[in-house]
């Protein structure tokens, strides 16, 4: 949204609240009755029209949302209503090793994966951005990945890691560089690697082509006067590319960290948290004890303690975009 | 409308259409300062390192559309034929699939919970966003805010508590299960999408509109949306791609075979004791993504705008 448009269609929204007042005052009588309160004041109006998405965001998301921290409270378990054992739920989470080490599985994966797609994506953005015969067709190409659900292409890679068809490791076989076949997916730390890499491969795509619309607004003429001062190919980047891209990085990056963060279908697919629990993220445990083992309220406050990182991440977010405005010279709206 | 608002409205449209093309398409041709570079050194620092990368990436769908053409012999059997061709391809599997298993009933109630979901979301986001953009009631600004919220609230965290709702509602085991929960993740999504696209439309029209005594209703179906017409596309293909990918709500939700939906059913139903089918499920999962491919085949550039309108707005 380019900023000056925005502020000059805020002066003359104006204009247009008088006349809608001024309509509704002149065809309106005096009194005018509660049916066509309903039907013209605005803030009923946009009462009605916010009604179905409400209801559905309420209904589907807040209410449950909410039951959720209520549910990890109590010891409620499939079929039968739990009753409110305080932060008992906690106490066991804090005692148990498999919650601590799906904390760590969790924060490593987001992590690693998360530096992998962007230090990735960001180098793809750039070589994409440059002028090449079948462009179109190459960046409509990058894209693939991301358009099939990651359940399909997991399976993918569920035979690509199989321990002893993989195709990786005939490959390394030929060449002479192993022994043996590579266990993907046997043991912890392969395993780890594996869904990583199955995860970088997965997001690297949304990130390329988001930054990629980024670079496209970087306007031309500021690396060609960086040119003819001199500048090298990295000053370039870094005193013009990255600055410029920051606020979008800001966002996708945060996206892209919750979304990693609260992984559920690859390793699901893929491993569903073994080998001995070395690749449980979160979601993958709160799924296996709530609902694999019916302790609803347990697998609730694995869930509920996900929310602090993630509000740790809206946070970021939003102060990214704050900066995004400032840069912008946009008012806070 | 009078004629000049029509008008109006018709390049308008050709200028909305135009910019979704920005990032694929022939928007920006321009050769800039590449001619400075000279081949070998483009081949070295672009082409080589854009070659590998695409390889990387499409790599895993090659190896599945050729283990799902592969006859069981070859399957297993790297040895004495080059796993990397197959000399006698053949369609088996796929008859398979869509002859002796639930897949065509998996692919029919993934296409409607997936549509019914995407249509819901869509009227319900484009009066809020419409509401939001213009109407501008009391609190607007809060209530567009708290939706940016939901879009980061994952289903992950959600779908313990959302599966007691939806049993309490009745609902669980049945395709509306995910109808009706699906909305939460699509609406925040194209809501703000949405509202993006209506910011782009210039007010004057809707003041003609006002001054020539059309109400709020005519002003939306009639001037808004056709004009919103990209966006409205964008945000469609979107919610339906997010729809079909969608797992951990399907896989909680509904425990029958023949109510489950292509990417839950594929994982759990394609085995012989042990041994997994390689064929069928490499098969099922091509097939499975197929809908999602063809569709962004002819609409790349709403489909990227959409990802990119996200971010931006």
């Amino acid at each position: 949204m380019l900023p000056l448009r925005h502020s000059a269609r805020k002066d003359r929204m104006e204009p247009m609240a008088n006349v809608s007042i001024e309509s509704s005052a002149r065809t309106a009588t005096p009194h005018p009755s509660t049916w066509d309160k309903l039907k013209r004041n605005r803030n009923w109006l946009g009462f009605w029209f916010m009604l179905p998405a409400m209801a559905f965001l309420v209904l589907f998301l807040a209410y449950p949302l909410v039951l959720g921290i209520y549910m990890s409270f109590t010891d409620v378990r499939i079929g039968r209503p739990g009753v409110f054992v305080g932060i008992e739920n906690y106490g066991w989470l804090a005692e148990d090793p498999v919650f601590w080490l799906s904390v760590f599985n969790t924060v490593f994966y987001t992590l690693v994966a998360s530096v992998a797609k962007f230090a990735i994506g960001l180098y793809l953005a750039l070589l994409l951005n440059k002028h090449m015969p079948f462009k179109a067709i190459i960046r409509a190409l990058v894209l693939i990945p991301f358009i099939v659900p990651t359940v399909l292409s997991a399976i993918a890679f569920w035979w690509i890691y199989d321990p002893q068809f993989s195709i990786i490791s005939w490959v390394l076989r030929e060449f002479g560089w192993i022994e043996t076949n590579i266990d993907f997916l046997g043991t912890p730390w392969n395993a780890r690697w594996s869904v990583i890499f199955a995860n970088v491969w997965r997001g690297v795509p949304f990130i390329a082509i988001t930054l990629l619309a980024g670079l496209q607004t970087v306007p031309p003429s500021l690396y060609e006067a960086a040119t003819l001062d001199g500048a090298t190919r990295w000053q370039m980047f870094r005193y013009i590319t990255y600055p410029l891209l920051t606020p979008i990085i800001a966002v996708v990056m945060t996206f892209s960290v919750l979304f990693t963060f609260t992984d559920f279908q690859l390793i699901w697919v893929l491993t569903r948290g073994g080998p001995v629990n070395a690749t449980h993220l979160m979601a993958t445990l709160s799924y296996q004890w709530g609902i694999l083992g019916g302790k609803l309220g347990e697998g609730a406050a694995v869930a509920t303690a996900m929310i602090p990182f993630l509000l740790a991440c809206i946070l970021i977010s939003w102060f990214g975009l704050q900066r995004r405005k400032w840069q912008q010279g946009e008012g806070n709206d | 409308m009078t004629e000049v608002a029509n008008r109006n409205a018709n390049t308008l449209q050709q200028d909305t259409a135009g910019r979704t093309q920005d990032i694929i398409g022939r928007g920006d041709d321009t050769e800039g300062m590449s001619y400075l570079e000279t081949f070998p050194r483009r081949l070295v620092t672009t082409y080589m390192p854009l070659g590998v990368i695409l390889i990387v990436l499409l790599f895993p769908f090659y190896w599945m559309a050729l283990t799902s053409v592969k006859p069981d012999n070859q399957l297993l059997d790297f040895d004495t034929v080059n796993p990397f061709w197959t000399t006698a391809p053949t369609f088996k599997h796929y008859y398979a699939l869509l002859f002796e298993t639930d897949y065509p009933t998996w692919l029919w109630n993934t296409m409607f919970v997936s549509i019914s979901a995407t249509i819901l979301s869509l009227i319900a986001s484009v009066f809020a966003a419409y509401a939001i953009v213009r109407l501008r009631y009391k609190g607007a600004q809060t209530i567009g805010g708290l939706i940016f919220l939901a879009y980061l609230v994952p289903p992950s965290i959600l779908f313990i508590p959302l599966s007691t709702v939806v049993y309490q509602y009745g609902l669980f085991n049945t395709p509306f299960a995910l109808v009706l929960t699906y909305p939460t993740i699509l609406i925040p999504f194209s809501t703000w999408l949405l509202m993006g696209y209506f910011k782009t439309i210039p007010f004057e029209l809707e003041e003609c509109a006002l001054i020539d005594g059309a109400s709020r209703w005519q002003i939306l179906t009639q001037i808004v949306l056709p004009l919103a017409v990209p966006g409205l596309i964008s945000a469609f293909i979107f919610c339906f791609t997010l729809c079909w990918n969608e797992y951990i709500y399907a896989l909680t939700f509904i425990t029958s075979t023949e109510n489950k939906t292509v990417p839950v059913a594929i994982v759990t139903s394609f085995t012989d004791g042990d041994a997994y089918r390689w064929g069928s499920i490499m098969a099922g999962a091509l097939f499975g993504s197929l809908p999602l491919v063809i569709l962004y085949a002819f609409f790349v550039e709403h489909y990227v705008s959409a990802m990119t309108g996200a971010v931006k707005e």
